[in-house]
């Protein structure tokens, strides 16, 4: 199959630290309610989402998601407990069928409701290491200081990165405005500072997507989707090299990152953003992440999938002609997406 | 729908209530590498792993698509893990057959599976949460009203869920993978069973089982290679609604007969009954198939107990449901929508052994899951679309 696809809609909430009594629903609603409005679309030919069950603490976060979208009459819809940036890619492949034109994409986080570092050791495998309660910082070290060491780098570029992010977040509405590092504070875990870490963040975001004709209609520079690919790792960490990202590098060379001009990478700590540069092939000349990055607002569940709407929206806006979105999950970068864009079909 | 695609291996553990002798890794090792068997290939030959399974709280383990990437030969691969309740294991096939009708592999991993015996998945549906109320009832104390209220719609005598209880275990004593076997089954074991949920009796619920089932899905061209004969997806469809609100039909809801409606029109099918050659449908507690009957339009409205007492629906009736035994006798719940989908896959293809339905060439596969809010899809059949 071979159908021109486009990010044609792009909207997130104002991402908070905390957006208090507000539920998940509360929180999506007024976003699908916007880009609803903004594109004129009411009803979907495909809906897909990415949230995940342990940060409410319950089961089927999804479900009662669906009270925000209009569910009525049922709609054609799935589900990945994934960053919605998957959710995304399953959105792209089912518009590649050929018999709908359009989908809606969400995710949604609430970071606030919990102990998001000990939550996410429940991600590991569940025999040998979940049990010795490694938590995701202490993990994140260990492939920071395994980068540093090879690398040469000093964690002097570690706080560049956050201060650049935090800069650059504080000139975005939607992020969280955090203060410039202060280079004195305390290690949380060595070799990272707290600045190296991205915040607690409640948010949600989404996209709609759509194919050719109808996107061109929607929208009057769509985003084209030029390249879309996601790659694993293994999960144990004793056999992999901690210190690259293999899944990123094979992602970004099937999806086309060469050439890009701004790069949104969703790199959850400020070493992150080095591995992923080199694996991905990103030069100075390089924007990277104009928005702010994760550092500036990270609501899990969405993050990744606002990388790509920001991505987009730099190819809409006419400063970028080809720009890329990255989405993470798992224990240090263990699988990656990369979503390619471009103001301009290929070909 | 786009590029033709085709379930060339189909591979399920046994069923049981505890698989305590593998690792969640190893059980679902276990029924991939029986696919790939069937399928005639090798782990490296496999394109992308798509992965489903129920919430996370039931085994304890979040996100475990990054747990299992090492064990499913997802290195260096695309992976994705699909949820949407109960119906996941049908969902999850669907997500899988659109990486190959939309071109982009040509040959995809798909594994379903619950291992209930891990954690406690009663608990882990009524846990607290801080915007809405526990109902504190597990799914048979949800479910039982809307059979209730199924009963008074259509009049149906008290015993038509004590019938399926035993035609499916019936069934089950012809699956070597079935968990529940029975022998002896019959009408009077079934009602000396305690009441759970009025008016649920023990043995017209399904089980808690350990196991996985999966599937390996095919372009054309690599289905071409392939050892056994390929069942080849004629129609697939998603759909779901919101789980409250006012005047929601729960009984025979919209979203199923808009997914029957869509997959029946993929596969030009107007008649199901007459159509098709059997199906496999997600029927977790007896009363479902009547409901179902008529939801997916089998029958007109209030008519499917009739089907269901006339033996219309038995291994040797004109539309036989669940050959296998069905979710009635195997119940590993994120995987149970999978088996749907693969029986109906390996009765299209001949290969369903002492359960095959003569002749089969097109079946229905179904999963529902939240509320009966979420449904999955597929028919396959012996002729390529």
């Amino acid at each position: 199959m071979n159908r021109e696809i486009a990010v044609v809609a792009f909207v997130q909430t104002r991402h908070a630290a905390d957006s208090g009594g507000l539920s998940e629903v509360e929180m999506l609603a007024p976003v699908i309610t916007e880009i609803k409005e903004r594109t004129g679309v009411h009803r979907f030919g495909f809906t897909c989402s990415g949230s995940c069950d342990y940060l409410e603490g319950k089961p089927f976060a999804f479900v009662t998601a669906l009270d925000a979208v209009g569910a009525w009459p049922p709609i054609s819809e799935s589900h990945v407990e994934m960053d919605a940036a998957w959710a995304l890619y399953e959105a792209y492949v089912r518009l590649l069928h050929g018999d709908v034109d359009t989908a809606l994409v969400y995710g949604f986080g609430k970071s606030s409701q919990a102990d998001v570092r000990k939550v996410m050791t429940a991600q590991l495998d569940p025999y040998y290491l979940a049990p010795l309660g490694p938590d995701q910082v202490s993990l994140a070290a260990l492939q920071a200081r395994a980068y540093l060491e090879r690398a040469g780098a000093k964690e002097d570029d570690l706080r560049a990165v956050a201060a650049r992010s935090r800069a650059a977040g504080r000139d975005n509405p939607y992020a969280l405005h955090l203060e410039d590092p202060d280079g004195s504070q305390g290690y949380d875990v060595a070799p990272l500072r707290p600045y190296d870490i991205a915040p607690d963040t409640d948010g949600a975001a989404a996209i709609v997507l759509a194919a050719g004709d109808k996107a061109r209609e929607l929208c009057e520079r769509p985003a084209w989707i030029t390249g879309i690919d996601h790659r694993a790792d293994a999960h144990g960490l004793g056999v992999r090299d901690l210190s690259r990202s293999e899944s990123a590098r094979i992602a970004g060379e099937r999806a086309g990152a060469a050439g890009v001009e701004v790069a949104e990478l969703h790199a959850q700590f400020s070493h992150e953003e080095l591995i992923l540069r080199e694996a991905l092939g990103l030069g100075d000349d390089v924007l990277v992440n104009p928005s702010g990055g994760a550092l500036s607002a990270n609501p899990i569940m969405a993050a990744g999938l606002i990388r790509i709407g920001e991505a987009a929206a730099r190819v809409q806006d006419g400063t970028a002609a080809k720009a890329l979105g990255h989405a993470s999950s798992g224990p240090c970068l263990q699988q990656n997406l990369v979503c390619v864009l471009e103001g301009e079909p290929r070909g | 729908m786009g590029n033709p695609c085709a379930v060339i291996g189909v591979g399920q553990t046994a069923y049981k209530t505890k698989r305590l002798d593998v690792s969640m890794a190893g059980l679902l090792r276990e029924a991939a590498q029986r696919a790939l068997e069937d399928a005639g290939l090798d782990w490296a030959d496999i394109d992308a792993v798509v992965i489903g399974k129920a919430p996370d709280l039931f085994e304890g383990m979040m996100m475990p698509e990054a747990y299992l990437a090492d064990a499913l030969g997802a290195r260096g691969k695309p992976m994705m893990r699909v949820h949407t309740a109960g119906s996941v294991g049908g969902s999850t096939a669907i997500v899988a057959a659109g990486l190959i009708q939309s071109g982009v592999h040509d040959r995809v991993l798909t594994v379903a599976w619950e291992k209930q015996s891990e954690s406690n998945a009663t608990w882990a549906l009524t846990v607290d949460s801080p915007h809405s109320t526990s109902l504190v009832v597990g799914a048979g104390g949800y479910f039982a009203p809307h059979i209730r209220a199924y009963m008074r719609r259509s009049g149906a005598p008290d015993h038509i869920g004590t019938l399926v209880a035993v035609k499916d275990r019936q069934n089950a004593l012809k699956n070597p993978y079935a968990h529940l076997k029975i022998p002896g089954i019959s009408r009077e074991m079934v009602e000396s069973t305690p009441m759970l949920w009025e008016p649920i009796r023990y043995l017209e619920t399904c089980p808690s089982s350990d196991g996985a089932c999966a599937m390996v899905l095919a372009s054309e061209s690599a289905a071409r290679s392939a050892p056994n004969p390929p069942a080849w997806v004629q129609g697939t469809s998603m759909r779901s609604e919101p789980i409250f609100f006012a005047g929601r039909d729960n009984v025979l809801p919209q979203g199923g007969r808009d997914a029957a409606a869509d997959v029946y029109r993929q596969a030009g099918i107007t008649d199901p009954r007459r159509e098709l050659d059997c199906a496999e449908v997600y029927v977790p507690f007896s009363w479902y198939e009547p409901m179902w009957l008529e939801n997916l339009g089998f029958c007109g409205e209030g008519e499917g107990w009739k089907l269901t007492e006339a033996g219309a629906t038995a291994l040797d009736g004109d539309i036989p449901w669940n050959p296998s035994g069905g979710v009635l006798s195997s119940n590993p719940i994120g995987a149970s929508g999978m088996i749907r989908f693969a029986e109906a896959a390996l009765q299209v293809r001949g290969m369903a052994g002492e359960h095959q339905v003569d002749g089969a060439r097109r079946a229905l596969g179904h999963a529902y899951g939240g509320g009966a809010q979420f449904f999955a899809l597929w028919i396959v059949g012996s002729d390529k679309p």
